[in-house]
């Protein structure tokens, strides 16, 4: 049997790291991207699109990741299609966030005063008009903040899908555990790892927020 | 759809189901109960305690809050029997609920002592009352009654983190799928079936906290 000395076991953590991050990173994307269509039923004026997104978005916040990430593993090769664990983790993550994502958005959204719809509405603007060059513009300065701190939700999300049998940190985490049973050791360093990958994100969260409301003072 | 969905095969399961939805009950009640009390206390000592405290519990939230729970899932339960400490499965999903609720706990009810106006504490203290029921009294019950929404969305997503206990075998209401579809090759049905009762669970977990809130709060009920 090999050994495994402590930098093995930190970079095969590292090395299982990358796809923690390509991960996360495209489900954030993804999710962004799905989110702003979702933002955008949530707030049309046709009441069957606002419900629409709005069980979109209590469905996926009102159950558990994992249950997602079962369900399209399991569900979708049923309808004869094909998913890897690579596939079936970004979609369900991507659909996990964008639900998140629309409702923040949402409420950075609404809180853009009404007066500045009814101006541009006065100015002969279409409701896509106003929403793309009147309201989204302010409403992304306020939706900095949270956004980046729902990206620490997205990283930690991911380490869910080392359970459908994707091989990022988590599941490296288990393998290396088997292989030399120093589980203090090694899930303490993948603790670390995510550490190292959400504070960052976190504290510039809470940095931006500051900025933000120091600027909102000088009004 | 080619697929054609047969809920019948799970019928049988009906008690495994019970007990799992039992279980997934049991832990987010004793944990959700240590976990805000942890929280209370981790505020206390951020907002009040003393100076050398503060950075300890700074570290913890910090740390719990950047890290997946899966990974201290496991590190509680695979790595501290390394280290001397062994617990049952049971132990540790609880141990690891009330760490994680904990740290997120910690932060919201902080959030809702700081928004206490400084004069109340003087005020409590003027009535001859001791810096332990002034706390109790005039800081803590008002923060928590501002934060309860809160704190009750973190106790529910604490719930829903609680499906990853299945992967220490401890038989909450995701074993029981992962159990019943193991058997019955109906893998989305089973799913399905604990999604909606994990949907469920959420919905009942926000009425007792609605209530609880409303017993716990009762002469302080706003209008509004």
């Amino acid at each position: 049997m090999t050994q495994f000395s402590t930098w093995d076991i930190v970079s095969n953590l590292l090395l299982a790291a990358r796809w923690t991050v390509l991960l996360s990173i495209l489900a954030f994307i993804g999710g962004g991207a799905v989110g702003l269509v979702v933002l955008y039923c949530r707030i049309a004026r046709k009441p069957w699109l606002q419900r629409a997104a709005n069980l979109y978005i209590e469905l996926f916040q009102g159950t558990p990741l994992l249950m997602q990430l079962f369900l399209i593993f399991f569900g979708l090769p049923l309808m004869g299609l094909d998913v890897s664990p690579w596939a079936a983790a970004f979609v369900s993550l991507t659909l996990w966030t964008s639900a998140f994502l629309a409702e923040i958005w949402r409420g950075c959204v609404e809180s853009i005063p009404k007066g500045q719809w009814e101006a541009s509405s006065s100015l002969a603007m279409s409701f896509f008009e106003q929403l793309r060059y009147v309201v989204l513009p302010q409403a992304l300065r306020i939706a900095v903040p949270p956004t980046v701190g729902f990206s620490v939700q997205v990283v930690k999300g991911t380490a869910l899908t080392s359970i459908i049998g994707f091989v990022e940190l988590s599941k490296a985490a288990t393998i290396i555990t088997n292989a030399t049973f120093e589980p203090f050791t090694v899930y303490g360093f993948a603790a670390l790892i995510y550490f190292v990958l959400c504070w960052p994100l976190s504290k510039s969260s809470q940095l931006l927020e500051r900025k933000l409301n120091v600027a909102h003072h000088h009004h | 759809m080619a697929y054609s969905f047969d809920f019948s095969s799970l019928a049988d399961y009906g008690p495994v189901l019970a007990k799992g939805v039992a279980i997934t009950v049991e832990l987010i009640v004793v944990g959700g109960a240590l976990g805000v009390g942890l929280g209370i206390a981790c505020a206390w000592a951020k907002a009040l305690g003393p100076r050398w405290l503060r950075p300890i519990v700074s570290a913890y939230v910090e740390l719990i809050r950047n890290t997946p729970f899966l990974i201290q899932l496991f590190f509680i339960f695979f790595g501290l029997p390394a280290v001397g400490v062994g617990l049952t499965e049971m132990q540790a999903a609880i141990l690891a609920m009330v760490i994680n609720l904990g740290a997120y706990a910690c932060e919201i009810i902080r959030a809702g002592i700081e928004a206490t106006p400084r004069g109340q504490f003087e005020a409590g203290s003027s009535l001859a009352m001791s810096p332990i029921q002034t706390f109790r009294h005039v800081v803590l019950v008002p923060a928590l009654q501002k934060i309860w929404p809160a704190l009750t969305s973190q106790i529910v997503i604490v719930m829903f983190g609680s499906a990853v206990c299945s992967q220490i075998s401890v038989e909450e209401l995701t074993f029981a799928a992962n159990f019943i579809q193991s058997r019955t090759f109906r893998a989305f049905e089973s799913y399905i079936v604990a999604t909606v009762l994990y949907l469920l669970l959420a919905v009942l977990l926000r009425q007792v906290m609605r209530g609880l809130g409303l017993f716990l709060f009762p002469r302080r009920r706003k209008t509004t």
